[in-house]
């Protein structure tokens, strides 16, 4: 099922006496295309969730319309939306069984869409298999662990056959071990049964490692859409391009002088096209390339040997970071003995800001 | 080990010599003083030992007509008081706006003194020379007769003593009933919405059982409290309640001990009988309530 959102907008009334108006969501428009698995990221209080909300019916929009499919929903109370949620602390019914839990949605069922027992059965057995639960249908939610009960949680929102799958924060919950486990479970799941499925998160390595797209906001603002390679390599602005990617991308004061790209008075990348001003420079930690008499060099501090690969520790006073972190090929020997290392830069990792945080592309 | 014991033990001496001294020894008393017949308590002396309090006791018309009012009572404002509470709490939850308002107006009886309010409900339900009362006055719209609640028929005097006790009991548990159902996360209501579940089943199946261990201590405590009324017939019928009919149990023990010179040993008897039922009751109680209290 196609998502179409059009000028999404929700607006919250100010708490208490003078207090301003929130707007979570502002003025959205994107299309999540059917059958994919789209990541909703962003920082806290970006206004991921209230938009999770509204796809789900919990909320009513301000203004604007969403269309599953050709169907506008915009009115339309969750329960006939057919979604199906999964909350972020899961919501299990602590007094019911993992069976009963899964049963739930199932026996709302009235008139021509009642189920019989048997169907029912069926239905939750099968729900219960694709999320590999099968053997714990009858303890309680407080017998189980983490990870089960959020299995539980997918097997109780998948069990309906929902038009779309939501999930607020699936992994947030969840050791870290446990999360990359349930995350590659996830991708499988969603491709298992086709369903077009939304998450919320703001862990962005998270959302790169299994969406087919990522959405990037920021205080209600669309950021960015994109296939999450094409979002790290070629970022929108200034934000995306700092809140993608670990370790974060290395930021630096620069001008633009006569095609050439200067940091400090270093003359580091010619950028052939770019007027001369003022800009904020983005380099990934992976741009950088060790080279003697390179174009950029840095104090050296540190040397970190991953055995995949070095991280080199280095400042330059125009860095708005205590350090930069690169990183270097194993192969590569760092001479620290020497109180300066120089880099050459690859210039497809070199990002250039505007001074209103938009992209300068060259 | 065994040091820690002592150090526990010491802690908890202030608290059992409390207990040992006033309830303990009262209570083995009371129960020793029910087999002695004709108990002296200024003499300390009785004629000999054996059932014949007992045997007195439940051959008492008054005790038992004390014993089929309390009965009645209990059988009638435990679940009426419940259920009545469970639905204003649901409804006082639902609202948004003047809820403050509404709170305090029903949490207003708990704060008031019950002879106080005995006395409004004599307004209410008193036939006097001069005034039918106020109920008398309504139901006259729909052309009943004037009913006299106070000294009439048996069962207008059991009317009002239940609605009196219903209404005195409420607010404690309207109070903690509405805190129990804030208690439930709204997730578990926002789940049940989209799976679009319907307002009755999400209080059956989610609301009740969450909030079925409150739910379980109102009954347990209202059957016990129910079952030590008195004061509340006082307030409506007066002391003369063997008279009017309307004596409970412990009024029929406080009889016992106060009228004519007193009687300690029926007095304990009828103590030790009361305390059999509600000790009964109670236990029934915790037996139901296994399948069907969730407790988290």
């Amino acid at each position: 099922m196609k998502v179409t959102l059009e000028n999404l907008t929700k607006v919250f009334p100010g708490r208490g006496k003078g207090a301003k108006e929130v707007i979570a969501v502002n003025d959205f428009s994107f299309e999540i295309p059917d059958g994919k698995l789209i990541g909703l990221l962003g920082p806290s209080g970006c206004g991921k969730s209230t938009m999770l909300n509204l796809l789900s019916g919990l909320l009513t929009p301000t203004k604007g319309k969403i269309f599953f499919g050709e169907d506008d929903v915009t009115a339309l109370p969750p329960e006939h939306r057919g979604v199906g949620l999964v909350f972020q602390n899961y919501a299990l019914y602590p007094h019911l069984t993992v069976r009963q839990n899964i049963l739930f949605p199932l026996q709302n069922r009235k008139g021509k869409d009642k189920l019989t027992k048997p169907q029912m059965e069926e239905m939750a057995l099968e729900a219960a298999k694709l999320v590999q639960i099968e053997s714990l249908m009858h303890r309680k939610p407080s017998e189980l662990s983490g990870g089960q009960q959020q299995r539980v949680a997918i097997a109780r929102a998948l069990v309906k056959m929902p038009r779309i799958l939501l999930l607020d924060e699936p992994l947030s919950n969840l050791d870290a071990r446990l999360r990359l486990q349930t995350r590659e479970e996830l991708r499988r799941i969603q491709r298992a049964t086709g369903i077009t499925t939304v998450f919320v998160t703001h862990d962005q390595e998270e959302a790169m490692s299994i969406c087919d797209e990522i959405v990037v906001m920021k205080e209600g603002l669309l950021q960015q859409m994109g296939e999450p390679q094409q979002v790290y390599d070629d970022p929108a602005n200034h934000f995306v391009a700092s809140f993608l990617g670990t370790p974060p991308i290395n930021q630096f004061a620069g001008t633009v002088k006569g095609g050439k790209l200067y940091i400090g008075d270093q003359a580091v990348l010619p950028v052939p096209g770019v007027s001369d001003q003022a800009v904020t420079v983005g380099i990934r930690p992976e741009g950088f390339v060790l080279q003697e008499n390179g174009a950029f060099t840095c104090q050296l501090k540190a040397v970190e040997v991953m055995g995949r690969d070095i991280t080199v520790l280095s400042t330059h006073e125009a860095c708005t970071a205590p350090a930069i972190r690169s990183i270097i090929t194993a192969e590569s020997r760092v001479d620290t003995a020497k109180p300066t290392v120089s880099f050459d830069l690859k210039p497809h990792k070199v990002l250039l800001f505007d001074e209103n945080g938009e992209r300068i592309r060259f | 080990m065994e040091k820690r014991n002592l150090k526990g033990w010491l802690y908890l001496l202030p608290a059992i010599l409390f207990l040992g001294v006033f309830m303990v020894y009262p209570l083995i008393d009371v129960f020793i003083y029910s087999f002695e017949e004709g108990y002296n308590s200024a003499a300390q002396t009785s004629f000999g030992t054996g059932l014949y309090n007992y045997g007195k006791v439940l051959r008492d018309p008054y005790f038992l007509q004390a014993l089929k009012n309390t009965l009645i009572l209990v059988l009638i404002t435990v679940p009426v008081s419940t259920g009545l509470a469970l639905l204003i709490s649901v409804g006082l939850s639902s609202i948004q706006k003047v809820r403050n308002l509404y709170q305090t107006v029903y949490f207003l009886p708990y704060v008031t003194n019950t002879l106080a309010v005995g006395m409004v409900f004599m307004i209410l339900f008193k036939k006097t020379e001069y005034s039918d009362g106020l109920v008398n006055m309504i139901l006259s719209w729909f052309g009943v007769g004037a009913i006299d609640f106070i000294d009439g028929h048996y069962w207008a005097k059991m009317l009002t003593l239940c609605i009196y006790t219903v209404w005195v009991v409420m607010p404690f548990k309207v109070l903690v009933l509405t805190s129990a159902l804030a208690s439930v996360k709204q997730d578990y209501y926002n789940a049940a919405r989209v799976d679009g579940t319907s307002r009755l089943r999400i209080f059956t199946r989610i609301t009740l059982p969450m909030i079925s261990p409150t739910v379980f201590y109102l009954v347990i405590t209202g059957f016990i409290g129910a079952f030590k009324a008195y004061s509340d017939a006082v307030a409506l019928f007066g002391t003369e309640l063997n008279v009017a009919g309307m004596n409970t149990i412990v009024g029929y023990i406080y009889d016992q001990l106060y009228s004519g010179g007193g009687y300690p040993s029926y007095a304990s008897a009828a103590a030790i009988i009361l305390f059999a039922i509600v000790l009964t009751i109670t236990c029934i109680n915790l037996l139901v309530s296994r399948k069907h209290v969730h407790y988290s």
